[in-house]
Order: structure tokens, then sequence, then C-alpha cells
């Protein structure tokens, strides 16, 4: 083990060189280049035994590697916003031909009114793909959860790409000290690729030919229950990197200071760290605040919110995305699970197109939620300037 | 086949009997795309991996549970064969297994929407084959004009109008694309010329890096042809000039096979009703365009041509406007 300070993007590419990735396409886009440029390094170094395609498109990249992982190999990936988009198509190959692709996305703003700043809006749309998603709050937690990613999404139960989501500029391009496992640690807590089924002219198989009606309904079946089984598997491979590493994150969500809380914000991302800052604050004060840290969008832990949730008068959501139904996507799901307990929700939207997120509006947030009834959900944006109709 | 044998010398009878694209598959009778693949498969053999993007063949050659092809087969979408071949090839060489990485695309996913993978494929020199299976329109979605459908001819999406009347453009020449990519291996086939396409495959097959082979593969349907009539109309697609066969690797260009003479375009059209609708000027347009074409390619072997070539000296054959270059 070493310890370096670097940006989460060179924590990510650190994190797929100790996993032995060994097919790498590639394609440069703000703010997610850095992992590339040092993956290429490290392989041109001689550091890394990999392949990294330098490929056309984004959409080419997601089709090479859907080559690669048929063709049996251990399979990484990066991409961000619009090249995310590109991919899209290819993004719902991946899952349904159970192939256990591993890829970075740096989160950043979709489409126009664009920039190249922090937005959940090019992952969020995303979720409903068949791919894991995570989304990370610090650089440790970016290279850790690339690792434990491959654990995941190669169990058998599972077999799944995951994708790992981390903020754009405020972790990607931020450097923190970061603890970088040895090489045989990261060998020991991940094992090699056992592909399930894999192009091999020893052993042919079909795969992913068109499938007609009568079988395509129970595939997608199988990709649900898949999805389901990870909700177990997540928590395992916390529990074995807790025990390899000595970090636990807490598997689909950790709680924060939830025990006696009255009321809480869920968040995810960077966010939840100036958040946690906020409750520490409250708590100071004598107000029984508390914070749901959700670090997997998909599967998304319905029981485990309604657990960590249990005892609330009110807890809202943090959303750095809208869904452009007046609502962001994560309260969306949240409401889904807790819809029925009687807690006061409400919805905080903020931090868009790369605005900063200040502890002054997180503290609005928190007097927000605090002051919030149970009946109709509210939703509030957080940080708007000037006078909107 | 092993390297001792001259590939030049091989013929029809050379072509192993053991299929790999197997019958039972769902195809049109006198599908060229079909005559293609079986043989394709046949001079392939077992150690071949096959990726179709969405065409024609990814429909009739592989439906769960069932599958023509007795060989690892991948399918996924429309516009990435180069891509998904470049990563299949990755995994095999990682694994360190040597097989031959085919994708199979048609006109559409090679012309018009996979020409970026394939221009991206080309130009890494991935070591893949792309066999690009042309029958000049998106048939699979029923008969939509393509960059490969020919000068006139009548699709879903050109029809035969009372102002306007089947394509007005003529087709891309895909062929010049890939070839200043400078692929290790380029050749145009004809299923009607079989032991010129025996030998094509072959060689690309023996081969390594980026090799592209180009099939004119007549369609039914889609040509409005009679499916007796298939190879009638491979073999006269080279004999009118609507089709030529060469190679090129090495930085030579090379023609395998020349008519004795150019048949006027007429011969090819009238067994076809995607043309039957074309008026004389049309006709006159296209046979123009092709005489033009006939020149440049046999160059100083041309004989006397169903019209005349005004210009001596041209460097494109065409721009795409039909009254251009002819």
């Amino acid at each position: 083990m070493v310890t370096k300070v670097i940006s989460a993007d060179h924590a990510v590419a650190w994190a797929a060189r100790l996993a032995r990735a060994e097919v790498i396409p590639a394609f440069p886009i703000t703010p997610q280049t850095l992992i590339m440029e040092l993956l290429s390094e490290f392989i041109n170094d001689g550091e890394l035994d990999a392949e990294l395609i330098a490929a056309e498109s984004e959409h080419s990249v997601m089709s090479i590697a859907v080559g690669a992982s048929a063709g049996g190999v251990r399979t990484f990936t990066a991409s961000s916003s619009q090249g995310l988009a590109l991919m899209h198509e290819m993004l719902y190959v991946a899952p349904q031909v159970r192939l256990p692709v591993v890829m970075a996305n740096v989160n950043r703003s979709l489409g126009a009114a664009s920039g190249i700043w922090l937005e959940h809006n090019d992952s969020m749309p995303e979720r409903e793909s068949g791919w894991l998603q995570c989304y990370v709050e610090d650089n440790q937690e970016a290279l850790d959860m690339v690792l434990q990613a491959f654990r995941i999404a190669e169990d058998q139960r599972v077999m799944l790409p995951v994708m790992v989501c981390l903020d754009g500029f405020v972790l990607s391009h931020t450097v923190e000290r970061v603890e970088i496992p040895g090489q045989e640690e990261a060998d020991s807590f991940l094992p090699r690729f056992r592909p399930l089924n894999r192009l091999d002219t020893e052993d042919p198989r079909v795969i992913n030919p068109i499938v007609p009606p009568e079988y395509a309904m129970e595939m997608r079946y199988q990709l649900d229950r898949a999805m389901d089984a990870s909700r177990a598997v997540v928590g395992e491979v916390d529990e074995l990197f807790g025990r390899a590493f000595g970090r636990r994150y807490g598997g689909l969500l950790e709680p924060y200071l939830m025990e006696d809380a009255e009321y809480a914000l869920l968040s995810l991302g960077t966010a939840t760290t100036t958040a946690r800052a906020v409750v520490d604050e409250l708590r100071s004060q004598g107000s029984r605040a508390g914070l749901i840290k959700l670090r997997f969008m998909r599967p998304f832990p319905e029981n485990e919110l309604r657990e960590a949730a249990r005892g609330l008068r009110a807890l809202g959501v943090f959303d750095r995305s809208i869904a452009m139904n007046g609502l962001g996507p994560v309260f969306t799901e949240v409401r889904g699970a807790l819809g029925s307990t009687g807690i006061a929700l409400s919805d905080h939207i903020g931090g868009l197109g790369g605005r900063d997120l200040t502890l002054q509006e997180m503290r609005d947030v928190y007097a927000s939620i605090g002051s919030s009834a149970a009946g109709q959900a509210t939703v509030r944006w957080h940080g708007l300037r000037g006078e909107q109709g | 086949m092993s390297e001792a044998r001259d590939v030049s010398k091989l013929t029809l009878r050379d072509v192993p009997n053991k299929d790999y694209f197997l019958w039972g598959h769902g195809a049109c009778p006198g599908c060229g795309v079909a005559i293609a693949v079986k043989n394709i498969m046949r001079i392939l053999g077992p150690e071949t991996i096959v990726y179709v993007p969405a065409s024609c063949l990814v429909v009739f050659g592989a439906q769960y549970p069932y599958s023509s092809f007795d060989v690892p087969y991948l399918y996924s979408a429309f516009e990435n064969t180069g891509a998904v071949a470049t990563g299949i090839r990755a995994a095999m060489r990682r694994r360190g297994r040597d097989p031959i990485v085919v994708g199979m695309a048609g006109d559409g996913g090679t012309f018009d929407i996979g020409l970026q993978a394939l221009s991206g494929a080309a130009d890494r020199g991935e070591d893949i084959l792309y066999v690009c299976l042309d029958n000049e329109a998106y048939m699979n979605t029923g008969i939509q004009m393509s960059g490969a459908t020919p000068f006139g001819a009548w699709t879903t999406t050109s029809p035969a109008g009372r102002k306007v009347k089947g394509k007005r453009r003529f087709k891309k020449d895909v062929d010049h694309i890939v070839a200043a990519h400078d692929p290790a291996y380029l050749a145009t086939l004809s299923i009607a010329h079989f032991n010129d396409f025996v030998r094509k495959v072959e060689r690309a097959k023996s081969m390594t890096g980026f090799r592209f082979l180009h099939v004119l593969t007549p369609c039914v349907p889609g040509w409005r042809s009679e499916s007796a009539r298939t190879m009638e109309i491979a073999k006269l697609a080279v004999e009118t000039g609507m089709w030529t066969l060469f190679e090129s690797h090495d930085n030579e260009s090379r023609v395998t096979y020349k008519p004795s003479a150019m048949l006027p375009v007429t011969d090819y059209l009238k067994l076809q009703g995607r043309f039957a609708h074309m008026t004389v000027e049309d006709v006159n347009s296209l046979q123009r365009w092709l005489c033009t074409k006939w020149w440049l390619h046999y160059k100083d072997q041309v004989e006397a041509l169903p019209c005349r070539v005004y210009e001596t000296e041209r460097p494109v054959a065409h721009d795409g406007d039909p009254l251009h270059g002819v």
C-alpha cells in the first residue's frame, strides 16, 4: 500500500490498473480524460499489461467493450456526459448479454445550456439500462468502488455491468490523499475473471441472436432478477473489502447519525460531504438532524431506505438533476419507497450545470426539511439567482 | 487451407464441403446474401468468430433458440461492426487465441450508418475481416434507399413518382473510401464469378491486418427480380460495368476479371423491376456514367464502349450529381 495525493480520475485509473483490466477502449471527453491519459501512461511505461484501444467515438468504445467482454476478458472504460449519451444504445446491450463491463462515469451536464461542469443528468437517464449505478463521495471511494465494481459485476449471481459515477471537477480534478492498495492485496481481493459465456471456437455459442417474443420477456425477467440479486452481493463485497482494506461504506446506502434523527437529507455524490458538515453543525446546536448517503441508484435500496428512515418526521432529497416533470429523479425513487410512510417528503434541487453548492445553501436545505409538513411533497430549488417567474 | 497452396489457382472445387452456415435459415429463395455467406463460411471454416450487425442476415441467420451459424456468433447493433470486431479481436489476443474475426454487414451498415466504425477499425489496422454484403438498399427494413443504391433504382424511399423517378444520385464509392485507409487487403466479389470469389476469400483468410471484402448480393424482393435469375443478374452486373472485380493490396490495385466487351446496361436493368420505370434520359445518364467508370477502371484495355467517353483525363469518377462526371 502506498499513499498518494491524487485526483479522483487518477484514483480510478489506479483502480483499473490494480484490477488488471485487459481491454480498455477509450475516447476523450472532459472531465474523464485524465483517467485514460494515466492508463495510457501505465501501459506505455510497461506497468500495466493491457490494450488501450483509441476508438473513434464513444459508441464504438462501448461496442468494443461489448466485443471484448463477450470475448471473455476483463474490460474497463470511462466516459462522461455527451459521451455517455452517445453510448446509450450500446449501454442496453451489455446488461442483457450479461457482460460485466466496469465503467467510470465522471458526471457532467448533458445537452444544451451546457458546459463541462457537474450535474447528474448524464447518468441518471441511464438508470433503466440495466447497469448497476454507484455514486461516490471522495477520491478514495472512487478507487475503492472501481475495485469493488469488478467483484460485484463478475459475481456469477450478478454478471451485470457497473457504472461508478463520480462528480466532475469536484472530484475528478481535485487532489486528495488516497491509499493505493498493493497489487498483491488487490489480487487477493479480486479473483480472476471467469465469464459465464464467451466467444470461443472450441465451444461455439451464439450470443445475443434476435430473440422472438416467445423468449424475450423471460430474458428481461432474468435481467431484473440479476439486478435484484446484486443487492446482497453489494453488501457482501463491501464487507469483504472492509476486511481486506479496513474501509467499509455500508453497501447500498450509508446512514449518518440516523438512530435518533427527527429529520434528514438523502443525498449522493459530493453533496453528501457538505450535508455531513451541516448535520454536525446542527447536532452541536442540539438539533436531531441526520443524513442518508445514497450509494447505489441501481439497484435502488428500497428496503434499506425504509429501515434507515424509520422514525423520521421529515426527509428531504437532494437532486443534482431535474427530470423535467417538476421533480428530480432521486426524489421520484424515494417517494416510491416511502410514499406510504407518512414521512414529510421534500425535493431539493441544486448544483445544476456546475453551480457551486455552498454550506449556506445546505443549511437552507436542512431548515426547509425541518419545517416541512407531511402531505403534499414540496420542491425547492436552491441557489437560483434573481427573480424566477 | 495450407499456406503453400497457390491461392491464384484455386477454383470452386477447392472449397471444403463442410458448412458452417447451415441449412434451415430463413432467407428468401435466390438470396444473394445467403449464397455469399454460405460459401464464405465454408472457406473460413470452424476457427472463425462471426459478428453480424442489424441486417437481413441477423434476422435469417440466427433467431433464438436456433442458429445457422455453427461457429461463435455475436450481434448487438447496426453501426458498430468495425468496433465490435475490434473488441473481439482484442479479447482473442489477450487470450492467446487466433481465430478469424469476421464482421458481416450489409450495405447500409457499411456505406452509411456503419461508416464511422468501419473507418475507425480500418484506420487502426485492426486484424479483422470485414465483409460487406451489398444488396444496394436497406432490405431488412423493407427496401429503403442507401448510399449503395444505384442511380435510377426504385426503393420505398426513392419511389418511381410522377415527378421524381427513383434514386437521383449514383452509388457511393465505398471501396475508394476504404482504400484510402490503406487496408491490408481489399477486394470486390461477385457470387457469379466463383473462382474469383474463392481466391479472394482465401487470400483474405490467409492475411493479417484489416481486410475488406465487398460482395454484390442480388436481392429478389428488393430488386424485383426472379429468384432463379440471381446468378444471371450477378453475372450481368459485371458484364455491364455495374460491378467491377478487382483486388488491392501492397499499394497495388489489380483487375481480377475483365469482361471481353462491355454489354449495354439495359441488359442488366431489364431483368429487375426496380429499374422498370427508368426514362430513356435516365438510362442514358447511367450508361454514360458507367462508360466513364469502365474507362477509368479498365484503362488501356478499353474497347469500343456502348457510349462515348468525352474526356481522357478525369481524376475522380463522379461527384454524385448525375449530370456531372459524364
